[in-house]
């Protein structure tokens, strides 16, 4: 055998340990998620499935007091919809503007203010989670959507990216088009934005995955069930479902998990190729 | 269609580089004027303080007797064809021709008209709807003329728009640009680095050197009567030669060549005798000869280098010169080859200040 089928063999072989690594643990949840609860307080986890799927799946989704006290799965589903593509869109908003007024516009204290922003990396949203909650109580904002989206939706890391990828965009773009009379607004809307098409798409779906797995925010942001996101309720389910000495359910707190996780795995999957182009493209 | 007119126009930078040291200029209706001189001369600026895309910092710029200086680029009714085309990629041909007519608030029946109408002149309607990544480099060149076309400016500004294509494209291209100034009869400025460009489409040329205008005229005249050593090197191809030499005893003297045939010349100053290669000739019983160590064959003439023999040395370097002579003569390498030359042709130089003394 030779060195090239060799070399095919070791790095497939590496990347298969790999895949089974990664997915082993998510295999084992969704197979024990279709058991009976009985089967699974027996015989712990599971590796094939079981013959629970529809019944455990449907009273998460569907059936009130199935999963949670009174909120339905899908109502967490669409919570977690919300959240997600609030804050991904938000987020994107947000970063655009702030970077086209960086790069495009002279002001003073332009380069200071970009430092200032791009510092804001540093402070995780746990520093300011006190300060932040007392403004948006204020509001009375608590357990709206608004409340859990406004505030998240700064993004230096997004600001940053736009920077970059404007600062890259041809001067003489800007040039002809201030000859052919456009507008600052109209110049960002009709060039810059379908120019930056997949650097939005990029940094859309990064950012959906990052809101939807948001937890210490919704979490002390909501206090009503019916406001609860999918990971919030991952959480609260073991303790209410262990409460009153039933048999815990634990298929359901697997069948949770695995409906938490979908979304964003469909969204890269369907994205991934803007994904990978938004990230690498630098042809314009 | 209007006038131009450049009076004492100048630009500072902030950081006080100066890029444009005082230009004053006539340009009349429909004219076409090239503005050419060595990279970093100051030439684009200037250009760009045109279009408004640099802001004047001295003097006043006037289209059609309306002083622009504070006016948006936009409103100053100019197109401009820029070196890498900048078409937005993201729009079809159509839509990159009429995104400024958009801008303005034209009909779109008036739009589609007019884009069609230039496309149809520009040879580019079979690729209205194609993107700019889907067509060849003279195609892009089109379609960003057309872009300057359909808006029918007072004034139309291009910025080298020919250096991105090969040598072809570019004599084609060039010829297609003054065919379209001249049927349009619209004011044009257009800077290049290029002589030939510059030579072939200017109705007058202006040479820029370090940020003012070295001479303005038309491109024949400032080939035959250059008024500064930098003129006289510039326009040309091939350059120029120049032979260092000083004014002694009522000759001209460099090394150990004495030509006649000059008078008045002001004595012990460094002067420099410069002779177009098409104004040399062989000449077998002349007195001062060349070694010859190249010879380019362009077809119809061929180009003869070498280095011209006693002549006085050029920054420590043997003088070399050039001459333009038929395709029959083809001398040997390291041969010897007589040359002479018609003094009413040749020119003389103050080394130092660049002036022109006869």
């Amino acid at each position: 055998m030779n060195s090239t089928n060799w070399r095919l063999i070791s790095t497939h072989a590496i990347l298969i340990v790999g895949v089974i690594f990664m997915s082993l643990p998510v295999w084992v949840a969704f197979a024990t998620s279709t058991h009976a609860p009985e089967t699974i307080l027996r015989d712990g986890l599971k590796f094939w499935p079981g013959g629970h799927f529809f019944e455990t799946y449907s009273e998460v989704l569907f059936v009130e007091g199935g999963v949670m006290k009174s909120v339905l799965g899908t109502t967490m589903l669409k919570n977690s919809m919300i959240l997600g593509i609030g804050f991904a869109v938000g987020k994107v908003i947000i970063s655009m503007l702030a970077a086209y007024a960086i790069v495009y516009f002279r002001f003073r204290l332009a380069l200071p203010l970009f430092w200032v922003i791009f510092m804001t990396l540093l402070l995780p949203l746990e520093v300011r989670i006190i300060p932040s909650y007392e403004v948006v109580s204020q509001l009375g904002l608590l357990d709206t959507h608004t409340g859990l989206i406004v505030p998240l939706i700064a993004s230096a890391t997004g600001t940053f990216f736009f920077r970059q990828f404007f600062k890259s965009v041809p001067e003489e773009l800007l040039e002809a088009a201030r000859l052919d009379g456009a507008t600052p607004w109209r110049f960002f809307i009709d060039i810059l934005v379908p120019l930056s098409k997949t650097m939005i798409a990029a940094i859309l779906i990064i950012m959906f995955v990052v809101g939807w797995n948001q937890y210490l925010w919704p979490l002390i942001m909501t206090t009503k069930e019916e406001n609860y996101t999918l990971v919030i309720g991952i959480k609260q389910i073991y303790q209410i479902l262990s409460e009153g000495g039933e048999l815990p359910q634990y298929q359901k707190a697997f069948a949770l998990t695995i409906l938490a996780t979908l979304p964003p795995v469909l969204v890269v999957l369907v994205f991934q190729n803007w994904f990978v182009k938004g990230l690498v493209e630098s042809e314009k | 269609m209007a006038g131009v007119e450049l009076s004492g126009v100048k630009k500072v930078y902030p950081n006080g580089a100066e890029a444009v040291r005082g230009v004053d200029m006539k340009i009349d209706d429909g004219e076409f004027i090239v503005f050419v001189g060595p990279s970093g001369c100051g030439k684009s600026t200037l250009l760009r303080m045109v279009a408004g895309l640099e802001s004047i910092t001295g003097g006043d710029i006037n289209i059609d007797d309306r002083v622009i200086n504070d006016v948006s680029p936009s409103e100053r009714d100019v197109a401009m064809v820029f070196q890498n085309y900048a078409l937005y990629p993201h729009m079809t041909v159509r839509g990159n021709m009429s995104y400024g007519l958009k801008n303005r608030g034209l009909p779109k029946e008036e739009i589609n008209k007019k884009v069609t109408e230039t496309a149809t002149m520009l040879r580019i309607v079979d690729f209205l709807d194609r993107q700019p990544n889907q067509l060849s480099g003279g195609q892009r060149q089109r379609v960003a003329m057309g872009r300057a076309i359909v808006r029918e400016p007072k004034v139309f500004l291009f910025d080298e728009p020919l250096s991105n294509l090969d040598a072809k494209l570019r004599v084609q291209m060039r010829i297609e640009i003054k065919r379209l100034q001249r049927r349009m009869g619209v004011t044009s400025i257009y800077v290049t680095h290029d002589q030939t460009e510059a030579m072939t489409l200017a109705d007058r040329l202006a040479v820029i050197n370090d940020g003012r205008i070295e001479q303005m005229g038309a491109p024949i005249e400032l080939y035959n009567n250059p008024a500064t050593l930098f003129v006289a090197s510039f326009i040309g191809s091939p350059q120029i030669n120049l032979i260092p030499a000083r004014f002694e005893g009522g000759k001209l003297v460099s090394g150990s060549i004495q030509l006649d045939g000059f008078e008045n010349l002001p004595e012990n100053k460094d002067l420099v005798l410069g002779v177009r290669p098409d104004a040399l000739s062989q000449n077998s019983d002349s007195r001062f000869e060349m070694r010859v160590d190249l010879v380019e064959q362009h077809g119809a003439d061929n180009l003869i280098y070498g280095v011209l023999k006693g002549a006085a040395a050029t920054e420590g370097d043997e003088t070399e010169i050039c001459l333009k002579v038929d395709q029959q003569i083809l001398p040997d390498i390291d041969s010897n080859l007589g040359l002479s030359f018609d003094t009413s042709r040749t020119m003389v130089f103050e080394k130092d200040t660049g002036a022109r003394i006869v």
